[in-house]
């Protein structure tokens, strides 16, 4: 019993021991006190110093996009640091190029703040959280394209502006042996604060829209982080031109969903283009803005479409249609969300008819 | 306690019983690191310096604590939490001392706070009954070896990125298959004088 005793007593005392030594030096030695992080030569956060900038940045609810979560296996959270903190660490020369080096760009999960500290991260940075989701939706919007509908764990309410994106976390599964990042724009009005949606297109051997189409149920956890984004409507009375295709739509119509709750009767003209018949989808949701905004039209343009079919809607190539309805570019702005090869033949139209490049603004899948 | 034996340990565990060729101890960050000569040449620093100093606490803690209260089955606990300890505030010192030399160095020291070869020092010291000079002389020696064969291994590696490799033993494959050929070349050095 005793010989126990004497076991409990000795490792107990030496554990403790130990323990004093790291209490004293944690706040000795390794005690940094407080130190000043300046963001962007404006935001200044005082924050107990010694730890990773990526983890203080964090803890200031500040995110930096990291897909590894501070391991330094993914390279992503790079920070310019404009205050000089000491060479490069073996932990971030395999991330950092020449060209990055000679203006100061650091991997923030490597270096600790132990000094005021002085740092550029992109503006949309400062209002880009994480957030914990459950999936309370998935319905089929064409053959090809899913809505679904996510809410709002933790925290319980996003603010984002119509028009912007978010990057969905996918875990590991089949496709990929490490969770990757994803944009998707939002579909819903930032007016409904407590869940968003998504609308993503499959595209076959896709990493995030196979999981998206065959692999998420309702009620399974998705990690978010945004808002991100700088497309979004400028706030001007300027007639508008909205140009999407396929998932396109997405923030279209969060954007004019926004218009009409805030009844912004803004000149504007929706042009949808889609293959056939099979791929469009929320055409009621579009009549029915028609008679909320009575500025606004929804024209739907099909390429191809199904035979024999009373189609009487416009058909042809979205850029023709555009043409045909533009008269001049006077007092317009436009908006567009497409495929690279759509967004680059449609701001070609559009600057044609005498829009400014600077009033195009569009939002390119990847 | 005579010189002579402690440096025959000291030579001993550099060549003929090198931790890592002959033990096989110390292999994940040996694997992890070994890419480029100047990141093993601070992981191997770290790892001697570290293996040194544990070896002498481990044997003042198991000689002065542990043996007189009988207690030395607690050693493999006690080990790994003093060894933790020491790793931590180094750590601790050398970041808030030298920037140069926490991004040669320090940076390696919580790789090695898991590595198996620093409590396999320990551990040996004890079963072998080491005096404290000659305990000593096995961590210095060891580390010193462990560090000879990272730095090898890191040369070899950094040769072979520009050498074609058959598919499928790239990466760790290639590299455990050139570790077993270092051991079986330290082994032939063990005609000189051997450890138990």
């Amino acid at each position: 019993m005793s010989h126990i005793m004497i076991a409990i007593l000795v490792s107990g005392g030496l554990f403790s021991f130990l323990a004093v030594i790291m209490v004293i030096a944690d706040n000795t030695i390794a005690d940094y006190g407080e130190v000043k992080i300046t963001v962007n030569n404006d935001e200044e956060l005082k924050v107990e110093g010694g730890k990773p900038l990526l983890k203080t940045l964090m803890e200031e609810d500040i995110f930096i996009p990291s897909a590894c979560g501070g391991r330094g296996s993914c390279g992503l959270c790079k920070v310019k640091v404009n205050t000089d903190i000491g060479g490069y660490l073996p932990t971030e020369t395999p991330w950092i190029e020449e060209e990055e080096q000679k203006e100061n760009i650091r991997l923030s999960c490597q270096i600790k703040v132990k000094q005021d500290v002085e740092i550029e991260i992109p503006e949309e940075y400062l209002n880009v959280k994480e957030f914990e989701t459950k999936v309370a939706g998935i319905r089929d919007l064409t053959h090809d394209i899913k809505e679904i509908t996510l809410k709002l764990i933790e925290p319980e309410t996003i603010e984002f502006k119509a028009g912007q994106f978010i990057q969905l976390r996918v875990p590991e599964y089949k496709l990929t042996d490490e969770p990757v990042y994803r944009a998707y724009s939002m579909a819903s009005s930032p007016s409904r604060k407590n869940e968003i949606e998504l609308e993503i297109r499959y595209v076959p051997e896709g990493i995030c829209t196979t999981y998206a189409h065959n692999y998420l149920k309702e009620g399974d956890k998705v990690i978010i982080n945004g808002p991100y984004g700088e497309f979004y409507l400028r706030d001007n009375d300027r007639d508008i031109i909205f140009i999407a295709g396929g998932s396109g739509m997405a923030p279209i119509k969060s954007i004019i969903t926004f218009m009409a709750e805030e009844n912004i009767q803004r000149k504007a003209k929706y042009f949808f283009g889609a293959r056939s018949q099979k791929d469009l989808f929320l055409v009621d949701r579009m009549k029915e803005f028609e008679e909320k905004l009575s500025n606004f039209e929804f024209v739907p343009a099909l390429s191809d479409p199904e035979e024999n079919s009373n189609w009487e809607g416009e058909t042809g190539l979205i850029t023709e249609i555009v043409d045909k309805y533009l008269e001049s570019g006077e007092n317009k702005e436009a908006y567009l969300c497409g495929s690279p090869g759509m967004i680059k033949a449609c701001v070609e139209v559009l600057t044609d008819n005498g829009i400014p490049d600077e009033l195009i603004y569009f939002d390119e899948f990847g | 306690m005579n010189f002579l034996s402690a440096f025959a340990i000291f030579f001993a565990a550099i060549f003929t019983n090198n931790i890592l060729l002959t033990n096989y101890l110390g292999m994940c960050s040996f694997l992890a690191v070994s890419r480029k000569v100047d990141t093993s040449v601070g992981l191997g620093l770290a790892v001697t310096f570290v293996m040194t100093f544990t070896s002498a606490i481990n044997w003042l803690v198991y000689h002065f604590i542990l043996t007189p209260l009988d207690l030395v089955y607690l050693r493999y606990i006690i080990f790994i939490v003093i060894i933790a300890a020491f790793v931590q505030l180094v750590e601790m010192i050398i970041e808030r001392v030298s920037d140069i030399l926490y991004a040669s160095l320090g940076i390696f020291l919580p790789l090695i706070t898991v590595n198996c070869s620093i409590l396999g020092v320990s551990l040996f010291m004890v079963i072998r009954d080491y005096t404290f000079i000659n305990s000593i002389a096995y961590g210095l020696g060891s580390g010193i070896g462990w560090f000879l064969a990272i730095i090898a291994m890191a040369g070899i590696r950094e040769k072979m990125d520009r050498s074609r490799i058959p598919n499928g033993l790239e990466g760790a494959g290639i590299a455990l298959i050139i570790a077993g050929i270092m051991a079986m070349a330290f082994v032939g050095f063990s005609g000189m004088l051997n450890l138990s």
